[in-house]
């Protein structure tokens, strides 16, 4: 019999780890989506969403705690899915047709990578106020540090790729953790191709508002 | 019709393999594709070549002994048909068909075309199996067994283990396989009693025969001979997870009495 230590090691065990965090990440890209929009309205809005999630240090951290550990174990669990997929196929096919895996599904293991790599470079920026883009970083004013980053280019093009590169695994991602959950079943499966259509979409085209916007000089001038 | 093959050569196990290319001239479109390549075979051996080993034996579709992957798809062409059910018709003349084992470390190639597939015996060993009595026969209509359930176990019993699914799985998993041999035992009464000890052990001998997990890209369904649906995939997930939250643990001793 299995315990939870050998299901975990399982190969379904990991896809259900994948899963469960994948849920985890949905949800807080739904939550940033309503963030990112708060700062079309204006500098007040936005400023204030970010005194909201900083009033209590207990709170704000029990989140981060909670999404760092989905981060770890989808990271982590799809490593090791990854290498033990490389592993059984040693050699390859010379001749290689895919009749129903879809661009977005094959495209997983390249989008996940630069995802991670995206959400370091995000976190530098807006959070840890690094020196990553040209300009001052001013902690506390959300507002003025995301229009200064948009408005140099290749920042805001680099936002705008890296949230349609989310699109594009949200797309896979979101349909394909009801289905490591065992949620696969003909009655419902346009419906949650359907959803993740919609999400993937809504995520991608919310968050990439904000850069657009200032990269196109309507907001800020 | 006249076609040119590429067909992979390999001596044994331990030698490295390569394409071969060989011309297949006056094919008759009326031939399966192992009768193809029997008259390639013969004309091979009459000019002193060795001849492409492939696995075959019903050639009805049933077996489940036959398949190479066929211009990059197991089973060739055709949807729903194994390869010894796939006619030449389905071939332009002149067309280059390029013939490949199928590929899997659980699937280590013996010679040519023809690859191990007792991964998949020692996942049923593990597990696709039930208890009955032995003796007189049971009466009729003393199990009753729902039309949905007798439906759906019918459906994914139609498996026949030949191995496109995980040829065809970019991560060579075998998922669809265990998942129709789990569901096929587990959705009939007379497999219930070892629904959850059933897909541990078959779960963890898939695992350890090194089959990749599902990444849901449905190539495995596409390419099946027999049409067997991902919801038996979805419902091995289910089983597994019901088995290990869902499941009383069962000891003999207590349960003997």
């Amino acid at each position: 019999m299995f315990g939870l230590i050998p299901f975990f090691r399982s190969t379904i065990g990991k896809k259900v780890l994948m899963a469960v965090s994948g849920v985890l990440l949905f949800a807080f890209c739904v939550e940033h989506v309503t963030g990112a929009l708060l700062f079309l309205k204006g500098p007040g809005a936005i400023n204030g969403y970010g005194r909201l999630l900083h009033y209590s240090a207990a709170l704000i951290w029990f989140f981060r705690a909670g999404l760092i550990v989905a981060a770890v174990v989808h990271v982590t669990f799809a490593t090791l899915l990854y290498f033990q997929e490389l592993a059984a196929r040693p050699v390859g096919y010379r001749n290689r047709r895919y009749l129903r895996a879809s661009y977005a599904a094959r495209t997983m293991k390249y989008s996940g990578p630069f995802l991670l790599a995206f959400v370091i470079f995000h976190l530098a920026h807006l959070t840890w106020g690094y020196n990553v883009v040209p300009g001052p970083f001013i902690a506390g004013d959300i507002y003025a540090n995301m229009l200064n980053g948009f408005r140099t280019g290749w920042v805001a093009l680099v936002y705008v790729g890296a949230v349609s590169l989310l699109g594009l695994h949200l797309l896979h991602g979101t349909h394909s953790m009801f289905e490591s959950l065992g949620l696969r079943h003909r009655r419902v499966e346009s419906l949650l191709f359907g959803f993740a259509r919609v999400a993937a979409l809504a995520i991608s085209v919310g968050l990439a508002l904000a850069p657009a916007a200032v990269f196109l000089r309507m907001i800020g001038g | 019709m006249n076609l040119v093959l590429m067909v992979w050569r390999q001596e044994n196990a331990r030698t490295v393999g390569h394409m071969q290319r060989i011309e297949a001239k006056d094919i008759s479109p009326d031939m399966s594709f192992l009768e193809m390549l029997d008259v390639v075979n013969q004309r091979l051996t009459v000019a002193g070549q060795s001849p492409i080993t492939f696995d075959h034996d019903c050639r009805e579709g049933i077996c489940g002994s036959c398949g190479v992957v066929i211009n990059g798809v197991p089973h060739g062409p055709q949807p729903g048909t194994t390869t010894c059910q796939l006619h030449m018709r389905h071939f332009r003349d002149g067309q280059v068909v390029v013939i490949e084992p199928f590929r899997a470390r659980a699937f280590p190639v013996i010679r040519d075309l023809m690859i191990d597939r007792s991964a998949f015996d020692r996942v049923i060993a593990a597990g696709g199996f039930i208890t009955s009595p032995t003796g007189s026969a049971p009466d009729g209509n003393a199990m009753l067994v729902s039309k949905g359930a007798a439906d759906a176990a019918m459906d994914a019993a139609a498996c026949i283990g030949c191995g496109a699914c995980v040829a065809a799985c970019p991560n060579a998993s075998a998922m669809l396989f265990v998942g129709a041999k789990v569901s096929h035992l587990g959705l009939l009464p007379q497999g219930r009693p070892e629904r959850w000890s059933r897909v541990h052990a078959m779960v963890a001998a898939m695992d350890a025969e090194g089959f990749g997990g599902c990444t849901n890209y449905l190539e495995c369904t596409a390419v099946c001979p027999k049409n067997v649906s991902p919801d038996f995939i979805g419902r091995l997930n289910r089983d597994l997870i019901g088995a290990v939250f869902l499941a009383r643990p069962r000891v003999a001793s207590t349960e003997a009495g």
